[in-house]
């Protein structure tokens, strides 16, 4: 892979919900590009578009306008690519983290991990093996048969990291990944993150409206109102909320 | 990896008690087709029990068991006389409710002749009738033990054998005796009544003024004979001779006034189509209700715990899962939980069907098709289900 190529590349996009005088914008315009290796935030208050913007780069919501590439591979310019299989390139190319972790309860926290593996091909045995070795590289080898209803926030969300990174992808969306937890599991996750950005060489947006969350951030785009209004580093944003 | 196994296997106490709901009442459908299949086996009983290849019956009926026939005992011998005619036997049915240990007593009485056929078709304890008079050999069901006696009509009749399982068409026990004794019970009058008739009969005689004294005498004698006779039976049952032709037989048999010959195959199309075809019917409709409301049960069940999925669905569906994983897992658990009802209603038919008042009777024809029938019905359920999961869209993951 081209290690210049972007992991993420969005231009101009726009999302507009609903048609005519009930048209609602909830992201316009927006512009990003995030580097394998780098952990980017988006920042802004809820309601302010950031999810519209993780959604349609995660190829959930198709975007008005714009377009969107992922891992060199244009999904979106103008609406949807056509050939392009969606499914296919969330199994291959992004991982998910979400805000309540979305593990599925009826699954082990080996099974969960083992079921995006297995839904990408891979064989059970080697499933179980990488969803072992995974499991155990995030410090959950002793949780491996435990259900998420016996797992503490932290841990859920570690296995929940853990999903996402099974399959490799280059790219990896975390929406409100510390919502759910306390500020100090919230950071232990963040760093994870960091942490991973860099030995799995993926790019990492994650979005919150928690700015104290985004501490080691490589870079912070702050949205308002459906539109990126500024990028900044983590130095900036941690003054501008000292200011505030 | 079978998402549909490990559900269950996580929800197994819920998923457990469902499949036990649904199979108690599959256990009703079963029970209900078992029924049906008794009724037929209990209207055909004594046709089988009798072998008989032709039933003589009063003519214009359908008689003895959809129909009254009553017809004179001495038709046997010329019936004996028909060419291709090997054994014929005169029979006498009645149904008898007495009161016994302070309860109704209720079953079916046969007749029959000591040296012809249609007696009990197998002795399991005791001996059979060897008496002429006041023996009795009852079934099993009657729950009456060797040695006890039952006074019928104006005697008393003692238990000498027992029969195994044989009821008459509407599913009383059977019991027999001697054709005397049968006749005896059935027509013959106790003394008080006799000289009651004689009375009656001299009195009208009286009143003919052509009549002598003599001749009145005469007269009344012989009306007395016939109206106290109890040789009167209800069919005559027919054996025929290897290679004899039952149409010619019976073809013979209808040319005399009063008689009608019916087949063997005749009278079960009678008795199975005419006696119980309300009641198959019946149980029938009662069937495919039950059906219908299974197929509600299953729908609901697995739309509710498709709801419950909702999450985990749209999760499956971010992280790229195929639609054929999804819809395995809803048309799994269906099909788990109507094949596990299946057979938790069959095992609790099959243990406890022996209990049950009436006969049932289990094929496994009929158990094949009603397991297709709940698979096809399960298939059919999980539809609800399904449409509702291709609907959920992954974005539904994201969020609190």
């Amino acid at each position: 892979m081209d290690k210049n190529m972007y992991a993420i590349e969005v231009e101009r996009l726009t999302k507009i919900y609903g048609k005519g005088e009930t048209a609602v914008t909830a992201i316009a315009d927006a512009t990003l590009q995030v580097k394998p290796g780098e952990l980017v935030a988006i920042l802004g208050p809820s309601g302010s578009g950031k999810t519209t913007l993780l959604t349609c780069i995660g190829l959930i919501n198709e975007p008005t306008h714009g377009t969107v590439v992922i891992d060199g591979t244009t999904v979106a310019d103008e609406g949807w690519k056509s050939g392009i299989d969606l499914k296919r390139m969330r199994r291959e190319k992004l991982g998910f983290i979400f805000q309540a972790h979305n593990l599925i309860p009826f699954l082990t926290a080996q099974e969960n991990v083992m079921i995006a593996l297995e839904i990408n091909n891979m064989t059970k045995n080697e499933a179980k093996s990488r969803a072992t070795e995974l499991l155990t590289s995030l410090n959950l080898g002793h949780r491996l048969g435990n259900y998420p209803s016996a797992l503490s926030g932290g841990e859920a969300q570690r296995v929940a990291i853990a999903r996402a990174l099974a399959n490799k992808p280059r790219v990896i969306l975390a929406d409100e990944p510390t919502a759910a937890l306390d500020t100090e599991n919230g950071k232990n996750v963040m760093a994870l993150l960091k942490k991973l950005a860099v030995e799995n060489y993926s790019a990492i947006l994650v979005v919150t409206h928690d700015h104290r969350m985004v501490e080691g951030f490589d870079r912070i785009f702050q949205v308002n109102d459906g539109r990126i209004t500024d990028e900044k580093s983590n130095l900036e944003v941690g003054a501008s909320h000292e200011r505030g | 990896m079978n998402l549909a196994i490990r559900d269950i296997r996580y929800h197994r106490g819920r998923f457990i008690l469902t499949s036990i709901g649904l199979g108690l009442l599959l256990g009703v459908v079963i029970s209900m087709g078992g029924i049906y299949r008794g009724l037929i086996a209990d209207a055909l009983a004594i046709l089988h029990a009798n072998k008989a290849d032709i039933w003589v019956v009063q003519q214009n009926t359908n008689g003895p068991f959809a129909e009254s026939s009553r017809i004179p005992e001495d038709i046997k011998y010329r019936i004996r006389a028909v060419p291709g005619v090997a054994e014929a036997s005169p029979l006498s049915f009645q149904t008898i409710q007495i009161e016994r240990h302070g309860k109704p007593f209720r079953f079916f009485l046969i007749g029959y002749e000591m040296s012809g056929f249609g007696g009990p078709p197998e002795i399991v304890a005791g001996r059979g009738i060897r008496q002429k008079h006041y023996e009795m050999v009852a079934a099993r069901a009657m729950g009456m033990q060797i040695g006890e006696k039952i006074h019928l009509g104006l005697h008393d009749y003692t238990i000498v054998g027992l029969t195994g399982k044989i009821v008459s068409s509407s599913g009383d026990p059977v019991a027999y005796v001697s054709l005397v004794d049968a006749q005896d019970i059935q027509f013959k009058k106790d003394n008080d009544a006799i000289r009651n008739d004689r009375e009656r009969i001299g009195a009208n005689l009286a009143n003919i003024q052509t009549l002598s004294p003599a001749q009145g005498k005469y007269l009344q004698q012989n009306i007395s004979a016939i109206t106290e006779s109890t040789h009167t039976v209800n069919t005559i049952v027919v054996r025929l001779a290897p290679g004899a032709n039952l149409h010619d037989v019976q073809e013979r048999i209808s040319r005399w006034n009063h008689f009608k010959p019916i087949s063997d195959a005749e009278q079960t199309a009678i008795l199975a189509k005419g006696m119980i075809e309300k009641a198959r019917m019946q149980l029938g409709l009662f069937r495919v209700i039950l059906l219908v409301i299974s197929a509600v049960i299953i729908s609901l069940i697995i739309y509710t715990s498709t709801l419950d999925k909702i999450k985990v669905i749209a999760t499956l569906k971010l992280i790229g899962s195929q639609n054929r994983v999804i819809i395995g897992m809803i048309l799994q658990q269906s099909l788990l939980m109507g094949f596990i009802a299946y057979f938790i209603g069959y095992g609790l038919i099959l243990l406890t069907y022996e209990k049950f008042p009436r006969r049932i009777v289990l094929e496994a024809f009929d158990m094949q098709i009603l397991f297709v029938i709940v698979m096809v019905i399960c298939v059919i359920s999980s539809f609800v289900g399904i449409r509702k999961a291709l609907k959920v869209e992954p974005g539904e993951a994201l969020g609190g």
